[in-house]
């Protein structure tokens, strides 16, 4: 396994100012959109992302022409939502891919909106992406001089507006129906699914929501074909991911692998290994939002399959690694107060619920806990478990569960007193 | 409350959209962002301009974090101290930098008025821990030297505005 020969989504590290539309285009940029435009019917555009076996990027991993094929042809306006809301901790890839490679997700989007027919897409950013949004902006109105935004792009009869949307703080958001709840100028709370977006979306209209990330991947693939883009990666986990890496390793950052790189490789090979030599205790593979994975388990594939039969999820492959001196209850504890910070407040199971497990690890970091206190979490997390509105208060409990089952002695030792004191 | 320019502004924005509401965060940030806060007739100007209901902006201002109902200092400094910017050190960072400020563990605004310190959850700069943001713009790769002399320079630029009047 080695690092790929030329990037696929992190260009600019090639690349020097591929930011700029003229650096771009002299690359290859928009050549796929001209592509599509004049060589292609807009369905043979979803048939070849459909080939691809490109999965969405944003946590799901459902098939990203799958999803593009479920907008209903007769129903207009189509939307396209781009989800930049990126606020699962450990997560920082779509915020790079918008500033160093923005011409590429812009790409994506037209060729999206192409094949489904959309006039109109928003990219949904998190609050605190002003910065990085100013240059997004600047992107798009550099595409629209050059004629590959507006009104009939490359002179065909094809047109597209591209707006930026900024949130204000709420990692619901990132929740595909909470965001369009949020662009519609309602409380970012999550909808009821089904309806899926698909049928009704944004403002009611048939609506494609997709990760920054996914739509950066469909230009190289409508420019080099499904069967390049299957070359990277496993045969049900196709192409290359960029896995986020933080926490204890010499190198943190972005790093592009093929799917299936095992994760020693992106740890010691990209990450430089553990500090000081110590060894990897525990690993999130998805943030805050998936089961934590003991340090043992370096020699694993990450491809969506092999990370979830390891009993965890690939998720967006934001990877948290933890060194043998991190207490876990203190991580865990941490994980908690964010999806109670973050809880919307709809629903009681999980707006009752993180703040009752948030209570329990306060005694745990305080020395009072109680003898049946980690049962007591347990059980919290059991009666949650499938009765919250949306996925935010079911990922709550990852943390906690996973956390206990693979380090319960470190809970017992605060219930025993042993370890008090941060 | 919103400016002759400031309507003009929401007028430009409102274009992006089918529907008046849609704008409604972008109007809330264009009435706090002077003062770094929303007063009541930020919130009323806003409705109007929106056909929403005072009480539906009420809502909104209440459940998103970046608006804020509460005075701050002119600098809002919003240090993460998540999971993987605390593997980082990233909690002791923001303990010294309170300490530093005169300020107790939880934050708080300094005696000047100035500047306002609070620690924030996950603000996706995970791998240039320490960072915090000023005024929503990023400052990464933090040291306590680094956010000193960011602060010491702010400091002075006020001072610098007040007795230029
Ligand atoms: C609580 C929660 C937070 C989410 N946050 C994000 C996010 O920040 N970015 C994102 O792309 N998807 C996020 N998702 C997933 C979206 O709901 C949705 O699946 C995704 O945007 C679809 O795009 P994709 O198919 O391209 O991945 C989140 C889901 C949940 C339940």
């Amino acid at each position: 396994m080695s690092l790929l020969q030329e990037h696929v989504l992190l260009r600019h590290r090639d690349i020097p100012n591929i930011r700029d539309i003229h650096v771009y285009t002299a690359h290859g940029g928009y050549d796929a959109l001209r592509k599509a435009l004049n060589e292609m019917q807009p369905g043979e555009v979803t048939d070849v992302v459909k080939a691809s076996g490109l999965r969405g990027r944003g946590g799901a991993g459902f098939p990203a022409g799958v999803k593009w094929s479920f907008i209903p042809k007769d129903v207009k306006p189509v939307y396209i939502v781009v989800n930049a809301d990126e606020s699962e901790p450990g997560t920082f890839k779509d915020r790079e891919l918008i500033e160093g490679n923005p011409h590429q997700v812009l790409e994506g989007i037209a060729l999206c909106a192409y094949a489904v027919g959309a006039e109109a897409a928003y990219i949904y950013g998190r609050g605190e992406f002003r910065g990085p949004f100013r240059g997004l902006q600047q992107a798009i109105d550099q595409a629209y001089e050059q004629g590959f935004l507006g009104e009939n792009i490359l002179g065909t009869d094809f047109s597209l507006d591209v707006y930026t949307h900024l949130g204000a703080g709420a990692y619901i958001c990132g929740e595909e129906t909470a965001l369009l709840s949020s662009l519609e100028g309602k409380l970012g709370q999550p909808r009821n699914r089904p309806p899926f977006p698909a049928q009704v979306g944004l403002y009611g209209k048939p609506t494609v929501v997709n990760n920054v990330e996914t739509l950066t991947n469909v230009p190289p693939i409508v420019r080099h074909g499904a069967e390049w883009y299957r070359q990277f990666g496993t045969e049900k986990s196709t192409g290359t991911k960029i896995f986020c890496l933080s926490g204890h390793v010499v190198r943190p950052g972005n790093y592009e692998l093929p799917l299936g790189t095992p994760l020693r490789y992106l740890i010691e090979e990209c990450g430089g290994g553990v500090p000081g030599g110590r060894k990897v205790k525990a690993i999130l593979p998805a943030g805050a939002s998936a089961p934590i994975l003991p340090g043992d388990k370096l020699d694993l594939p990450l491809d969506y399959e092999s990370v979830q039969a390891a009993g965890s999820m690939l998720g967006s492959a934001s990877f948290i690694v933890m060194d043998e001196t991190v207490d876990m209850v203190w991580a865990a504890s941490k994980m908690v107060h964010f999806f109670k910070h973050e809880s919307c407040g709809k629903c009681s199971p999980c707006r009752e619920g993180t703040y009752w497990m948030e209570d329990v690890y306060h005694r745990l970091r305080d020395g009072h806990a109680r003898p049946d206190d980690v049962d007591l979490l347990l059980s919290i997390a059991d009666q949650m478990d499938g009765n919250c509105f949306c996925l935010l208060g079911e990922f709550s409990l990852s943390p906690v569960r996973s956390s206990i089952r693979h380090f319960r002695e470190e809970y017992e030792m605060r219930v025993k007193r042993m370890g008090i004191g941060d | 409350m919103l400016s002759q320019a400031d309507r003009r502004e929401l007028d430009d924005i409102l274009k992006k959209y089918p529907d008046k509401r849609s704008a409604v965060l972008s109007a809330l940030y264009i009435a706090q962002r002077e003062k770094n806060y929303l007063t009541d007739d930020d919130i009323r100007d806003v409705a109007q301009a929106l056909d929403m209901t005072v009480t539906e902006v009420h809502a909104i201002v209440g459940f998103y974090t970046l608006l804020r109902k509460e005075p701050t200092g002119k600098y809002l400094i919003q240090v993460c101290t998540d999971l993987p910017c605390a593997l980082r050190g990233a909690d002791d960072f923001y303990r010294r930098l309170c300490r530093r400020q005169g300020l107790p563990p939880e934050g708080g605004t300094t005696e000047d008025g100035l500047f306002t310190v609070e620690e924030v959850v996950c603000v996706a700069a995970c791998d240039k821990a320490p960072v915090a943001q000023i005024n929503l713009e990023y400052h990464e790769h933090l040291t306590d030297e680094k956010i000193d002399a960011i602060i010491a320079e702010l400091r002075e630029k006020s001072t610098e505005g007040v007795t230029a009047g």
